[in-house]
């Protein structure tokens, strides 16, 4: 018995909503098989997982903290993935975004009021401008922007690290590689000062409602899916192939740079090498489970997010160790990127003699 | 007499489709059959089975008498049946001897094979050199090639898709006597076309398919073409209406002096071409594939831009330096060649599609896609050329490749061009389908548009056109009144005299 894989002649609407909820259960049923093998206690790891970080109000907001920034750069970064515009360098335009953010902060005498929107300013620019290499070479020269991207993420840490070590240390900071903490009025204000949750995630949400309405509804972003999906149908029609690298490579850039100044000037308060757990490569991820879709983006940035959070979960309730909590993670991804397949193929039994 | 090769109620499905339904039919040896139907009949996958690279669902296949069990294409080789496919299955950066041996079932040694290829060649009047480097043979070399490959194994059946698409008139006569002098050998061949004067001139008997039905057997040379367009189409064919063209009096497009290297390695380089078309004409270009087709038209489109922006003007104004979008506003359309991919996207619906290129007809608003007008144009092109669609939701690639041609047309007259230009306008499109969108290109050009359609079916050109050019290794001719020519004439300026394509050149070639 042979089966070959064919494409449905339509997306299968059916499979656009049982994918993931085919791969929750494959992920359930596999991880707890996975968990029992190695003698640990299937129910409790996935309780361990899933439910208790959502059981308190810290845990929601811990929660919702850390899918803020790879929500918002989740977006970014498929507004150019929908254009084949590979941005993988969102963690260094995160950092990028951090440093030119937190000199303001620290560095610029601006009056209170206008510290903060200036330091965001700041961040987006350095975020858009640190993307503006990548996409100038890319649109000039014809250079791979995955290379580029990823090469500058180095350099920005590199950058970020000589800052902290050199000449922004803190002189009151116990020669730890850090910067001085940031003047209150440079802060996003919490919601309730219990919680870490800041008012930077009223900037996701609206980086959601505009990348939805830009991908879904303008005309230029109906120009970079064409680009993406047929690039001589761009040009048959006209679209200049140069536009959407840019509009795909700055707008990754401006969402990393704010992630980066939400960051700073948000759970952190300072600058230090940890700046980012890992955002900005995440994202790429989060961005691909949501389909590139605005949405779906948000759903794959509160997924990711738990994990992070029910990883670091297991480790301390059940001892779990972190490599196992990385397969598991790795479970989930594969098969929710495994189902997502069937949405556009589908096997078919051959007639093997 | 044993027939060579018979079929018996061959049927065969696909999801949604019956390709073959209860075909019957037997070939005697020595016997030219034709096999006649229109894009989609069920010619090739009844080809494909008879070769054994399609199982057939149920009926029987038998082959001088004895009855083919397991069938698959090594059983078919060991039987005799060859087949030479329209797609050509060659490396092109080895040697044709090369090629050869890969396929041939016997020793390896190069010389003894190109003795041989030289000696069959030579004895069909089909010249080729086996040690030429596939990639600089014209595509009628390549045909004698796959033929000559086919012959090696002495064939006692051979099968020919479509073979003369791609070739020239001249070509067509010397490719007839070589099938005649088989078949007078002994050698069955089953020819499959569309064509309706090569199968008179050529075959014996003609079985007619159509939706995958036999609807008729014929003896071609008996039959009147009109009877045997009718087995196939099933229904008399609408009549061209022509009204004599008024051109007028300035050029809408010129293109003077238009050089240009090759846009990439296997391009052809265009040289000094210059033409002017008028409002209310069609312009033909002919030509054998691959002599610089797809280079000017990608220049005229502004797919490619060129150096010198005069070398190009579009109602007086210099446009060579322009991009497609710029030529666009200033009123060109234009149907390309490839319909998936660069004509529509194919996994957008056609509401998206019809945006593409219709964005400038009042589908964006304040830099947002108004989805409701856009609608409303796909559903007025698709009513209009009555393009079998499920709605402007329809993606473009799960429409047929005909329907899919007639919604590009469409889109692009739905924009009231003043120059539309077009690239094999019917290819894979049904006869009657074929007949609706070569009336609509002469009704647009009457109204006052300048139409150049490049094809490669010279009927099509004689047949709308009012001038022709010939495009032969990136040069054209000069133009020729469609009423003062004929066949011969452009057939030898497609081939141009040159060294690979001509007889001559490539026998000369044999004895360096």
């Amino acid at each position: 018995m042979h089966f070959t894989i064919e494409q449905r002649p339509q997306p299968s609407a059916a499979m656009r909503v049982a994918a993931p909820i085919i791969a929750t259960l494959l992920t359930l049923a596999v991880g707890s098989a996975f968990f029992a093998a190695l003698g640990y206690a299937p129910l409790a790891a996935l309780h361990a997982f899933f439910i208790q970080p959502l059981s308190s109000a810290n845990g929601l907001s811990e929660w919702l903290l850390k899918a803020s920034p790879l929500i918002l750069i989740g977006c970014g970064l498929a507004v150019g993935f929908r254009g084949n515009v590979w941005n993988i360098g969102a963690e260094g335009q995160l950092i990028a975004g951090a440093i030119a953010a937190t000199g303001v902060g620290l560095y610029w005498p601006a009056p209170d009021a206008l510290l903060l929107p200036l330091m965001i300013l700041a961040g987006i620019v350095a975020g858009m401008a640190w993307a503006a290499v990548p996409a100038f070479l890319r649109a000039r020269m014809n250079t791979n922007e995955v290379l580029v991207t990823l090469m500058l993420t180095y350099v920005a840490t590199l950058l970020l690290s000589w800052l902290v070590h050199g000449p922004w240390r803190d002189p009151a900071g116990f020669n730890y590689p850090q910067t001085a903490l940031l003047p209150p009025a440079a802060m996003f204000s919490y919601f309730d000062p219990a919680y870490r949750l800041n008012t930077s995630i009223v900037a996701t949400v609206i980086a959601v409602v505009a990348m939805w309405l830009f991908t879904d509804r303008s005309f230029l972003g109906y120009k970079m899916s064409v680009s993406g999906a047929a690039p001589l149908a761009a040009r048959y029609a006209g679209f200049r192939e140069s536009s959407a690298i840019w509009i795909g490579l700055l707008a990754g850039g401006a969402a990393a740079g704010f992630a980066g100044v939400a960051e700073a000037a948000g759970p952190l308060g300072q600058l230090s090498p940890q700046i980012s757990p890992g955002y900005g490569f995440a994202a790429i991820i989060v961005a691909f489970i949501g389909r590139l879709n605005a949405f779906g983006i948000v759903l794959g940035g509160l997924l990711m997010s738990l994990l992070f959070l029910g990883g670091e979960q297991v480790q301390m309730t059940l001892g779990l160790p972190s490599a196992l909590t990385r397969i598991f993670q790795g479970i989930l991804l594969f098969f929710l990127l495994a189902c997502d397949f069937f949405i556009f193929y589908r096997l078919r039994r051959s007639g093997g003699h | 007499m044993t027939p060579r090769l018979e079929l018996r109620n061959i049927s065969k499905r696909y999801p949604g489709v019956v390709a073959n339904d209860d075909i019957s039919m037997a070939i005697a040896p020595g016997e030219i059959h034709a096999v006649l139907g229109e894009n989609g009949a069920g010619k090739s996958t009844l080809m494909k089975i008879i070769y054994g690279a399609v199982q057939a669902d149920s009926g029987e296949i038998v082959c001088d008498g004895n009855r083919i069990e397991r069938h698959d294409p090594a059983t078919s080789r060991a039987l005799g049946i060859e087949m030479v496919y329209q797609h050509f299955a060659l490396f092109e950066s080895v040697s044709v001897v090369e090629n050869i041996a890969l396929s041939a079932r016997m020793p390896f040694d190069l010389d003894a094979l190109s003795r041989q290829v030289v000696e069959l060649s030579e004895r069909y009047g089909m010249p080729v050199d086996p040690r030429r480097i596939v990639h600089d043979l014209s595509v009628g070399e390549r045909q004698r090639v796959e033929i000559v490959r086919c012959l090696l194994q002495r064939p006692k059946l051979l099968i020919l898709d479509e073979p003369t698409s791609v070739l020239t008139p001249q070509a067509v006569e010397k490719l007839f006597e070589t099938l005649r002098q088989l078949s007078a050998e002994g050698c069955s061949i089953v020819y499959i076309s569309h064509k309706l004067d090569e199968v008179q001139a050529l075959c014996d008997s003609a079985t007619v398919l159509r939706g995958g039905r036999v609807t008729g057997t014929a003896e071609p040379r008996k039959t009147t073409s009109l009877e045997l367009a009718r087995m196939m189409v099933g229904a008399n064919l609408p009549e061209m209406h022509i009204e004599p063209a008024r051109p007028s009096p300035a050029p809408i497009l010129e293109v003077k002096n238009l050089s240009a290297d090759p846009p990439h390695a296997f391009g052809t380089a265009l040289r000094d071409v210059s033409l002017s078309v008028h409002g209310g004409e069609i312009v033909g270009i002919a030509g054998v594939s691959g002599n610089g087709q797809a280079e000017l038209i990608a220049h005229l489109s502004g797919e490619l831009r060129h150096r010198h922006a005069e070398a190009i003007r579009l109602e007086g104004q210099p446009v060579g330096r322009l991009d497609a979008g710029e030529r666009r506003r200033r009123g060109l359309a234009f149907v390309p060649e490839e319909r998936l991919g660069r004509g529509a996207v194919p996994g957008h619906s056609l509401r998206d599609n019809a945006v593409l290129t219709a964005h400038r007809a009042g589908l964006v608003r304040g830099g947002m896609v108004d989805r409701g007008r856009a609608a409303a144009f796909a559903d007025r092109v698709i009513s209009r050329f009555k393009v079998k669609a499920n709605g402007s939701g329809a993606a473009a690639q799960s429409l047929s490749g005909g329907n899919l041609q007639k919604f590009i047309v469409g889109r692009e007259m739905e924009l009231a061009p003043k120059v539309l230009l077009v690239s094999q306008p019917t290819w894979g499109v049904d006869v009657g389908a074929s007949a609706f969108l070569r009336q609509t290109l002469v009704d647009l050009s009457r109204a006052g548009a300048a139409i150049i359609v490049v094809s490669e079916e010279l009927d099509e050109l004689f047949e709308i056109c009012d001038r022709l050019l010939v495009i032969c290794q990136g040069r054209l001719s000069s133009s020729l009144d469609r009423r003062k020519t004929d066949r011969e004439e452009i057939g030898l300026l497609m081939t141009g005299g040159t060294e690979s394509s001509t007889h001559k050149g490539s026998a000369g070639a044999l004895h360096h």
